[in-house]
């Protein structure tokens, strides 16, 4: 009880319980434990002489990053072109697959619990591996190009749009659905007149959301060899031209903050 | 031509919402269901068109047998029933005339239903509807544009519009004021005489059922209790029905209302769920 | 003739989305072009697909019998790495992302700080993880603590920007409430703020981990620690059963956090 009485007999309030507060502090303290252990792998692995040198580093990067060098510029619109295309292309051959699977993911559409736990597990797979990690075994599969590029983004996509949408469906109003099926639709009938309608604006909203995400991944899928402006970035860093770089890091910003922006703007107008 | 014979329904959790129900409903009638919340009434109907499976016993709708039907059949014998719903249950970003089209889903293929593409008689039909229950200008409103009262005269129409030999009714007014409620029953009953329909109404309200049913059926924890005319339900069956008499050895004050008016249902269904 | 007269004598078409025609069918052909367009930048080599194809179905054979034993040190250490990038630079990024998001909030911070806060926040967004790991290796060197410090400032742009929604959204009349008892500002945080944003602030914090984990393994690539390094090598050497085995570590380690973090966040609601 968290109101005891003291020996002089007045009550003493107190948040909570002496157990739970101590049960509270050994918490912290395994947490802290954890972190300072943590701490210690990092900094055993850590050369720190490179990282006394860090500021000094740091201020000679940016010395070489300025001023940009503006000229390059236009030899970046191509590859920032594809690296649009990788992202829209992507989403969409993304959303594409993973509509379907969102269908077969959620509990009061899916035909059979097993298949369930299939749709689930392709969600969960394509959660957990980065597009980045698509793009590397796309790239020694399809070799270097746009093409792998794309299709690591829309297998990073599916399981991102896939969770989203099937707990959209799962939270529809069942009474529809309820009176479609009553009147002797099909099934296929009681998904695109019960279910599709109510689910079709958070599908609008997820794919556009996704879009704008790609955008900023697919910057990064050249590293790798999967197309677009991350080629140019990773040539420029090889070749240490910093001052390109700048430039490259000014486009990216530029493109990320208007396709962020976009993507805001169509989300508002939709909900 | 509904036959029901021995339907009992029990819930996987163990209750027991309907028990032995025998009810016979002949073509053309107009039969009022009423009873406490919790009493079995939704789920009575919702037997019919198999919504919910019953556990055991038998539904006749003329011929056909229908607790064995599966796919397609039952698909068939779902467009034979007309269900109006409590809380319209229209889809609500669709337009009206989707949403009454929608009562010919099942006898349309599915590219056509997706495309909208539906044949010159069932447009014709449905705007007849419309016109019928007083919406023709509203064919391209979204549903979620509409008043309550409205909604439920396009649930009607959806309804009708699957030319059903049986309406199945659940609770109709209970998200309309009083003056809708009464236009919303007086339309369903006019519709039925037009078209010679018999329908099982669901209904809380009972002056309501009184004055525009043929028949009352009342059903307490499962079971029918009561079955006659609208004239033969007196104060007694009422208290049958509504279980007063409990409501009075849970020493209650029992002072404060007479036993003609029901008491509150979500007492009751406390009361009487300890029973069944 | 109107569309009810129509709807009379059995025509009826479901109206479209964008009322003017001129408007639809622009936007269709603009579509379409751009479609046409995007296409033809896949340049695909054939020849090159086709000996891929091989390599592709060792790929997917590999997952059947994946190999955890031959590179077990690299996987063993590397897994490690990451685990503590992710716990470090999560504490860390949480910790700093507090005073940002409150600096970002327009309702609570003066017009200077929110600018300030702003900026760190949309900086933090914009660019993925790893173009700022690629800096920070340059700073700090090789390793994982270029890799914590990766993963702890992408945690404060997304940290801030939330927490900064959530005080912007909190309810102001409980904090006129103790406002009006005479409280000071630390005061008001403590009893106003705080209790509002806590369970939300915890769940994301769980949300922010499992994003840490996942994108420890990517950082590597750039020389960031991790687990990524032992992965881009098993790939780059086409020992598809080794990457196999790494795939399947990191796709149980996120099933695992996602079920433990949905249980804390029960916990705390």
């Amino acid at each position: 009880m968290p109101v005891t009485s003291s020996p002089q007999g007045t009550p003493i309030w107190r948040l909570r319980t002496t157990r739970t507060q101590w049960l509270g502090y050994l918490a912290w303290l395994a947490g802290a434990c954890l972190f300072l252990l943590c701490w210690k792998v990092i900094s055993d692995n850590t050369m720190w002489v490179f990282v006394e040198d860090a500021g000094r580093q740091g201020s000679d990067l940016i010395s070489r990053m300025l001023p940009p060098q503006w000229t390059y510029a236009h030899r970046l619109w191509k590859p920032m072109w594809d690296t649009m295309n990788i992202a829209t292309l992507g989403t969409a051959l993304g959303i594409a697959m993973a509509f379907p699977v969102a269908f077969l993911a959620a509990r009061n559409t899916t035909p059979h619990p097993l298949v369930r736990s299939a749709a689930l597990l392709i969600i969960v797979s394509s959660r957990s591996i980065n597009s980045l990690i698509w793009a590397m075994l796309l790239v020694t599969i399809l070799g270097p190009g746009v093409l792998a590029g794309i299709i690591a983004i829309a297998l990073r996509s599916i399981g991102f749009v896939g969770k989203l949408l099937y707990e959209a469906i799962e939270e529809i109003h069942p009474t529809p659905v309820e009176a479609i099926s009553a009147t002797g639709a099909g099934r296929l009938q009681v998904m695109s007149y019960g279910v599709l309608p109510q689910v079709l604006p958070a599908f609008a909203g997820i794919s556009v959301y996704r879009w704008d995400i790609n955008i900023r991944e697919s910057t990064v899928l050249g590293l790798v060899g999967a197309g677009g402006i991350g080629l140019q970035l990773n040539a420029a860093i090889n070749s240490l031209a910093w001052n390109q770089v700048s430039v490259i890091f000014l486009m990216i910003f530029v493109t990320v903050l208007a396709s962020e922006w976009i993507s805001a703007r169509v989300r508002h107008a939709i909900t | 031509m509904l036959t029901l014979t021995q339907v009992t329904k029990r819930y996987p959790t163990g209750d027991r919402a309907l028990t032995d129900i025998d009810l016979t409903l002949p073509a053309g009638q107009v039969m009022a269901l009423i009873g406490p919340s919790g009493a079995g009434k939704s789920t009575l109907i919702r037997c019919v068109n198999r919504l919910v499976e019953p556990t055991s016993g038998s539904i006749r709708l003329g011929d056909t047998e229908l607790t064995r039907l599966s796919g397609r059949e039952l698909r068939r014998a779902r467009r034979a029933m007309g269900m109006i719903f409590q809380e319209y249950a229209l889809v609500d970003r669709l337009t009206v005339m989707e949403n009454v089209l929608s009562g010919r889903l099942g006898q349309v293929g599915f590219w056509r239903s997706f495309l909208r593409r539906y044949p010159a008689d069932a447009v014709i039909e449905a705007f007849r509807l419309l016109e019928r229950v007083g919406l023709p200008q509203a064919i391209d409103k979204r549903a979620d544009a509409l008043s309550g009262g409205q909604r439920q005269r396009v649930g009607i129409a959806r309804a009708l519009l699957q030319d059903p030999q049986l309406l199945l009714v659940d609770e109709p007014t209970a998200s309309l004021d009083p003056k809708t409620s009464r236009q919303i029953m007086r339309l369903i009953r006019e519709l039925c005489a037009e078209r010679e329909l018999g329908a099982i109404i669901n209904i809380h309200d009972v002056a309501l059922a009184q004055q525009f049913a043929d028949r009352i059926v009342g059903l307490r924890a499962g079971e029918i209790v009561f079955d006659g005319s609208p004239e033969a339900l007196d104060a007694e069956t009422l208290t049958t029905i509504y279980g007063e008499e409990e409501w009075d050895t849970q020493g209650q004050p029992a002072d404060d209302e007479t036993s003609s008016v029901p008491a509150p249902p979500q007492h009751l269904s406390l009361a009487t769920g300890g029973t069944s | 003739m109107t569309r009810q007269a129509m709807a009379r004598a059995g025509q009826w078409r479901r109206l479209p989305l964008i009322r003017d025609p001129r408007l639809r069918w622009g936007l269709a052909l603009g579509g379409l072009v751009y479609l046409l367009l995007a296409l033809s930048t896949i340049d695909v080599n054939w020849a090159r697909v086709a000996e891929g194809a091989g390599r592709g179905l060792n790929f997917l054979a590999a997952f059947t019998q994946p190999d955890f034993i031959s590179r077990r040190g690299d996987i063993l250490d590397g897994i490690l790495e990451s685990l503590t990038m992710t716990l470090t630079s999560t504490v860390i990024g949480v910790a700093l992302a507090i005073p940002v998001g409150l600096g970002a909030a327009r309702n609570i911070a003066p017009l200077p700080v929110y600018y300030l806060c702003r900026g760190i926040i949309t900086v933090s967004r914009t660019f993925q993880e790893v173009i700022i790991a690629i800096l920070f290796v340059v700073m700090f060197g090789f390793g994982p603590l270029a890799g914590m410090i990766t993963l702890a400032f992408a945690t404060i742009g997304f940290m801030a920007k939330l927490l900064a929604e959530d005080i912007e959204d909190l309810d102001w009349r409980q904090v006129e409430a103790v406002r009006a008892t005479g409280a000071s500002w630390w005061q008001t945080m403590n009893h106003a703020v705080q209790p509002q944003v806590m369970p939300r602030l915890i769940g994301l914090s769980m949300y922010r981990l499992d994003i840490n984990f996942r994108e420890s393994a990517v950082i590597g690539i750039v020389g960031a620690g991790g687990i990524g390094a032992t992965l881009n090598t098993s790939i780059s050497r086409y020992e598809y059963d080794t990457s196999a085995a790494i795939l399947l570590i990191i796709i149980a380690i996120v099933l695992l956090s996602e079920y433990s973090s949905s249980h804390v966040r029960r916990w705390t609601q």
